[in-house]
């Protein structure tokens, strides 16, 4: 089992990781249309790409923007939840070991107690961005089983990951669960609108450029995000 | 397939057609026959596949329900927090369901379609600004409301207005005859007290062509009259088309794409015509929005330009104080403290923010800025076509109350509102709510403080 699920489940949920993310955005990109979207994307490259960088370097930045100031919390949420789930699994010491064993190389790595906290840290916050779906009426409207399901998709691979770890109860059992709900999620993000992993980038670009080229970017210093 | 007489898909191009719609008061006969019209699904479905494409779609999919688009929208606030006016769900429910539903829907589900459309948003693309993916659901709604115009579901007045468009090349009966007719009259009353005023017509070469709103023309002609004494002291060499004078458009309002493209196109050949080396557009938001800032693309203009520069009155303005071309006699600034009406139009769509600061810093000694403001500014109330709907006129006071509260605490009971649509919801807010405000627009506050060089005074 153990063998199957690292190895072609493995290379199967990466494959459709790498080809999904790609396909999304080769999709996004030719379905772009300068005059439906009435925004003339070449015409000024300089103008675009300064309304791009601005678009996503200021949402990129914790309480860079109107927005995430105007919701504090929210936004401590957001960026607790997102910085965990990109950072942890990339520089977890077990997944650097596995790296070495495979593929002969591995990245730096993070002390076992910081990756311990930050997976609780990530767990946490989905237990409170899930409180918040069901507290707050504005939110509670929006959702939609959907969206409970795609949050707990991506804090599975955590809490199986934590409980494997920490050896509660059956380690096998846990290790199994840990590495197949790691690969939905790798599958799931092309498939789903985990997709927003590369596609908020596409959509900040896009709208950083509408603003940057037609809506006043070229008559000002560029939108105050 | 049932069509209505007056409610239909058919568009408005004849004067029968209109004059058939305008008899029908406050659109009685329209509406009734709306609720049995019937929805062409398949046309609809094959639109949405055709138009709809990444950045909507991508929109629709990856919308992370959030709701931090709530807060950001002025119907929400104004709602007591209304969750069915969170900007995320009105948007789901109308265009995500059209799509979801491969455009299967029935007259009822279209006329809650209309309704959303049109009064629970008036575009002003405020929560584009707040949403982490910058989801703009004013685009959205622009979008949705052109699907909604295609298949005869649109507000009585705005059929009308796109068929004013379609018709006049103007939002009024307003013909060319009537608009040159219009600029002799006014230099006629003025000309006592401004000796050689001109409002020169079709003069080829000029420095800018002025373009206006039809309402000027056809209810406030004293605007006309203002803007040409301003350009007169300016010493501008300037003129305005007989035909492609009208900057506005009701049609992009009602979704119309088509009328929409045959209004710009009449100014832009105005603009090949008499090739002027600049255009300048009154103090209308939506206007200079459609004609300078959308119109370039239903045009097929490549750039995403208007044929010679365009720039709003209020960058004409803050040019012409920077250069000296009109003084402000300091004596006349305005003392008492005055807040100033960004509209969303110009300001948040099109970045003119420094401008209406820069003019705001010669003509007040007390400028207080409304919070938030510049393109976080809330919309006046009344935009995207709100202001002239009846069937919308209770929702459309309730969206009032965030704009009269962003007055009252900044203290000023002058506004400038150099808008048209702003300058009427602000109008509007005071009749209803009377919180003991004026507001204006710049020409006459200008015209009483500017300083007249001798040579243009009336001999006495």
């Amino acid at each position: 089992m153990y063998a199957f699920v690292t190895g072609p489940l493995a290379w199967l949920s990466f494959g459709i990781f790498f080809v999904g993310i790609l396909v999304r955005i080769v999709i996004y990109i030719r379905g772009l249309n300068w005059q439906m979207d009435r925004v003339a994307y070449q015409a000024f490259p300089a103008a675009g790409i300064r309304g791009a960088v601005r678009s996503v370097v200021y949402w990129l930045l914790p309480y860079g923007t109107h927005s995430w100031r105007y919701y504090p919390f929210f936004t401590l949420l957001v960026f607790v939840f997102h910085i965990c789930l990109l950072v942890t699994p990339v520089f977890l010491l077990g997944h650097n070991l596995l790296l070495q064993e495979r593929w002969g190389f591995s990245l730096w790595t993070l002390p076992e107690g910081v990756a311990d906290g930050m997976t609780v840290a990530l767990i946490i916050a989905g237990v409170f961005i899930l409180l918040r779906r069901i507290a707050l009426p504005e939110v509670r409207i929006l959702t939609k089983p959907y969206d409970i399901l795609v949050l707990v998709i991506a804090v599975a691979p955590f809490v199986t990951g934590f409980c494997a770890y920490h050896q509660l109860g059956n380690y096998d059992a846990w290790l199994i669960a840990h590495i197949l709900s790691g690969e939905l999620m790798l599958v799931a993000i092309p498939l789903t609108k985990l997709s927003h992993f590369a596609l908020f980038f596409l959509s900040r670009i896009q709208l950083g450029m509408d603003f940057g080229i037609k809506r006043g970017g070229m008559k000002n210093k560029g939108m105050a995000w | 397939m049932p069509e209505g007489k007056l409610c239909n898909k058919q568009t408005v191009d004849t004067k029968e057609q209109l004059n058939a719609l305008l008899a029908d008061k406050s659109g009685k006969q329209y509406y009734q026959e709306l609720k049995a019209l019937d929805v062409d699904g398949d046309a609809l479905w094959a639109t949405l596949q055709k138009t709809c494409k990444s950045r909507l779609r991508t929109w629709l999919e990856i919308c992370a329900h959030c709701g931090m688009c709530a807060d950001s929208c002025y119907f929400y606030l104004a709602n007591n927090k209304d969750p069915k006016q969170v900007p995320s769900y009105k948007i789901q429910s109308t265009l995500g369901e059209l799509v979801k539903r491969k455009g299967q829907v029935d007259a009822a589900f279209m006329e809650h379609v209309m309704d959303v459309a049109w009064s629970q948003c008036s575009c002003c693309n405020r929560c584009g600004m707040y949403c982490p993916f910058g989801i703009d659901m004013g685009v959205m709604f622009g979008y949705l409301r052109g699907l909604c115009f295609s298949q005869g579901f649109v507000p009585w007045e705005l059929k009308i207005g796109s068929g004013m468009h379609r018709i006049y090349r103007a939002q009024m009966d307003v013909t060319t005859e009537d608009w040159v007719e219009t600029c002799e009259w006014m230099v006629e009353e003025y000309e006592d007290d401004w000796p050689k005023l001109e409002i020169p017509v079709d003069k080829p070469n000029a420095d800018f062509i002025y373009t206006v709103n039809a309402r000027e023309v056809k209810h406030y002609p004293e605007d006309l009259a203002e803007a040409a004494i301003l350009f007169h002291i300016a010493g501008e060499n300037w003129t305005v088309p007989s035909e492609g004078w009208e900057e506005t458009s009701l049609a992009m309002f009602a979704g119309d794409w088509a009328a929409c493209k045959m209004q710009v196109e009449s100014v832009y050949d105005a603009m090949d015509r008499l090739k002027p080396k600049r255009m300048v557009v009154t103090e209308c938001g939506h206007a200079y929005r459609a004609t300078v800032i959308e119109g370039p693309y239903w045009a097929g203009l490549k750039n995403g330009q208007t044929p010679v520069e365009s720039i709003h009155y209020v960058e004409w303005v803050a040019e012409a104080l920077r250069s000296g071309k009109l003084k402000i006699d300091p004596s006349k600034r305005i003392k008492e403290p005055v807040t100033y009406q960004d509209s969303c139009n110009y300001i948040r769509n099109a970045g003119l923010k420094e401008s209406a600061r820069e003019i705001m810093s010669h003509i007040a000694e007390d400028f207080i800025e409304m919070k938030p403001c510049k393109e976080h500014n809330f919309c006046c109330g009344g935009g995207g076509g709100l202001n002239g709907i009846g069937r919308y006129r209770e929702q459309r006071n309730i969206g009032l109350k965030v704009k009269r509260d962003q007055i009252l605490a900044t203290g000023a009971k002058l506004v400038v509102a150099p808008c048209h649509n702003c300058w009427d919801a602000i109008r509007d807010l005071e009749e209803i709510f009377h919180i003991g405000i004026r507001w204006s627009f710049l020409k006459p506050l200008l015209l009483k403080m500017v300083e007249v060089p001798e040579h243009l005074k009336p001999e006495e």
